[in-house]
């Protein structure tokens, strides 16, 4: 279990994965907006996708597990 | 005009109602749920909640607005800068309910929001436009063919964009390819209208604007220009009068073409024209902004007026207060705006600030919607404050910054205070030598 944190507060603007998706390390799984700007975040490492933990449109908090990987 | 509604938020909301306490002017203020504990929130004797956090659902309901408004009874409506500012079916609205909007007229508002038209417009007025196209680019071949013809590097724009979003530099036709397409998405996804236009990329650029301001019967004058070069993102970061860097004949000729430019769209309010000017002191228009800048307050240090009291005057249908001649400037006036944001990555920090000091003195001036126990969310542009600093000639006018900037504490976010510290020794900028490049090609690191 890998989890892929929010680097900052922000609201979800685009999910790019999905869940039993394999994702290469450096690959962004999502676009949070910050402060009118849009921040990528991506897969620290590279692993398959267990769950994705926020929709379009969600509040996330800084270091809130956005995408979790086996 | 006897009570105000400001459809705004932050510092701006904050500056507008010092003006209208001034002249004894009610106003209503409005406030996102993120915005409620807010200094000026809670010192107002007026204040509504328009709803949650994100400005689709507080600070954009446009209906909800006059509706507060139509309630309140008000004369006229604010809006400030960004927001609904620049939104002609919003300014529309307002007219048609016979409250007076602060601003120019919704066809004006309208001609200069589409960028295409704008240039169009400003040909006809013998104002000179960066080369590029004519009209919009219908698809990706178009825009290769003319990029041959004008020559690499090239910019292209959304002719709906504004603040740096849908605009982008390509150096060959492989970058140019893929940006048109993504660029046109962003467009569309943003303003909800694809129309792409292209100019000629210009190497080594200042971006120099004009201050203009307009009356019902037709006066127009300029306030001089400012030299807003130093950017990040497309974004102004620190902005100047008089420009370091123009030539007295120059100068007087970009001001000229600003009055000239709002002239021909028989403009009214306070507006901007926006030049982008090359290593010759060739200049170039590059848009116009139909409502109050960020960085209005330099031009009010060295001119000792009050720009808001101008547009409340003109609005209510007043003469100018002052003619071309009897408007001066004293001194030199430089603004940095304090951004919740790292310093050397320039990305985003919501957070709580925990402290803010600053010295009171004269020719400092602060202008805050936040105070030492506010929190900045990630809702809004990062702006926390705009420091603006006056001084008799611009040596003295840094030299002051710089005892505020080891005198001020902001502490419990991060943000761009340092950088300002290191640009302010810098002895590039100490000479007035920069340009938009400026920030992106500096490799001096500074200290959180």
């Amino acid at each position: 279990m890998k989890e892929i944190t929010a680097s900052m507060a922000g609201t979800v603007l685009n999910v790019l994965v999905s869940e039993g998706e394999s994702v290469s390390a450096g690959q962004t799984v999502m676009m949070l907006e910050s402060m009118k700007m849009e921040i990528p975040i991506e897969a620290t490492e590279a692993g398959e996708v267990s769950t994705v933990n926020f929709n379009v449109g969600d509040f996330v908090n800084e270091g809130d597990a956005l995408v979790v990987l086996k | 005009m006897r009570k105000v509604l400001i459809a705004n938020r932050g510092e701006i909301a904050a500056r507008i109602v010092k003006t209208c306490e001034k002249l004894g002017i009610e106003t209503v203020i409005l406030y996102s749920q993120a915005d409620s504990d807010l200094p000026y929130v809670k010192n107002a004797k007026v204040a509504y909640e328009i709803g949650e956090p994100p400005v689709v659902k507080s600070y954009l309901r446009g209906d909800r607005i006059l509706e507060i408004a139509q309630t309140e009874k008000v004369d006229a409506i604010h809006p400030g800068y960004g927001f609904l500012s620049e939104n002609a079916d919003f300014v529309r609205k307002v007219e048609n309910a016979n409250i007076t909007f602060i601003g120019p007229r919704a066809d004006v508002v309208e001609a200069m929001g589409d960028k295409v038209r704008a240039r169009d417009t400003m040909k006809d007025a013998g104002v000179p436009v960066v080369p590029g196209s004519d009209g919009p680019i219908d698809d990706v071949e178009q825009a290769v063919g003319l990029a041959n013809k004008i020559g690499y590097p090239v910019m292209i724009k959304a002719s709906a964009g504004g603040g740096g979003i849908g605009m982008q530099r390509c150096d060959d036709e492989k970058t140019l390819r893929a940006a048109f397409v993504s660029s046109q998405n962003r467009a569309k996804a943003y303003f909800g209208n694809d129309e792409m236009f292209m100019e000629k990329f210009i190497s080594n650029s200042r971006h120099i604007e004009v201050q203009i301001f307009g009356d019902d019967e037709g006066n127009i004058v300029h306030l001089f220009e400012r030299d807003c070069s130093i950017q990040r993102r497309h974004q102004k970061v620190v902005e100047e009068t008089p420009s370091p860097f123009l030539s007295e004949e120059v100068r007087t000729q970009i001001c000229t073409a600003a009055v000239q430019a709002a002239k021909h769209v028989k403009y009214t309010n306070a507006g901007t024209v926006e030049f982008i000017v090359d290593e010759e002191e060739n200049f170039y228009f590059l848009e116009m902004n139909t409502r109050l800048q960020v960085e209005h307050p330099v031009t009010e240090m060295v001119t000792g007026l009050d720009l808001v009291e101008w547009q409340l005057d003109v609005a209510d249908g007043k003469l100018l207060p002052k003619s071309q001649d009897e408007i001066t400037r004293k001194g030199h006036s430089i603004e940095y705006r304090i951004y919740a944001e790292d310093p050397n990555t320039f990305l985003p920090s919501p957070g709580s600030i925990t402290d803010f000091v600053y010295p009171e003195q004269e020719g400092v001036r602060v202008d805050t919607g936040y105070d030492a126990n506010s929190q900045v969310t990630p809702f809004y542009d990062p702006m926390v404050a705009k420091v603006i600093i006056h001084g008799r000639d611009r040596t003295t006018a840094i030299e002051k910054s710089l005892a505020f900037f080891t005198q001020w504490k902001l502490k419990g976010i991060k943000h761009n205070g340092p950088l300002f510290e290191s640009l302010l020794k810098d002895e590039q900028f100490q000479k007035g030598n920069y340009t938009t490049q400026f920030l992106n090609q500096r490799s001096t690191k500074v200290n959180n």
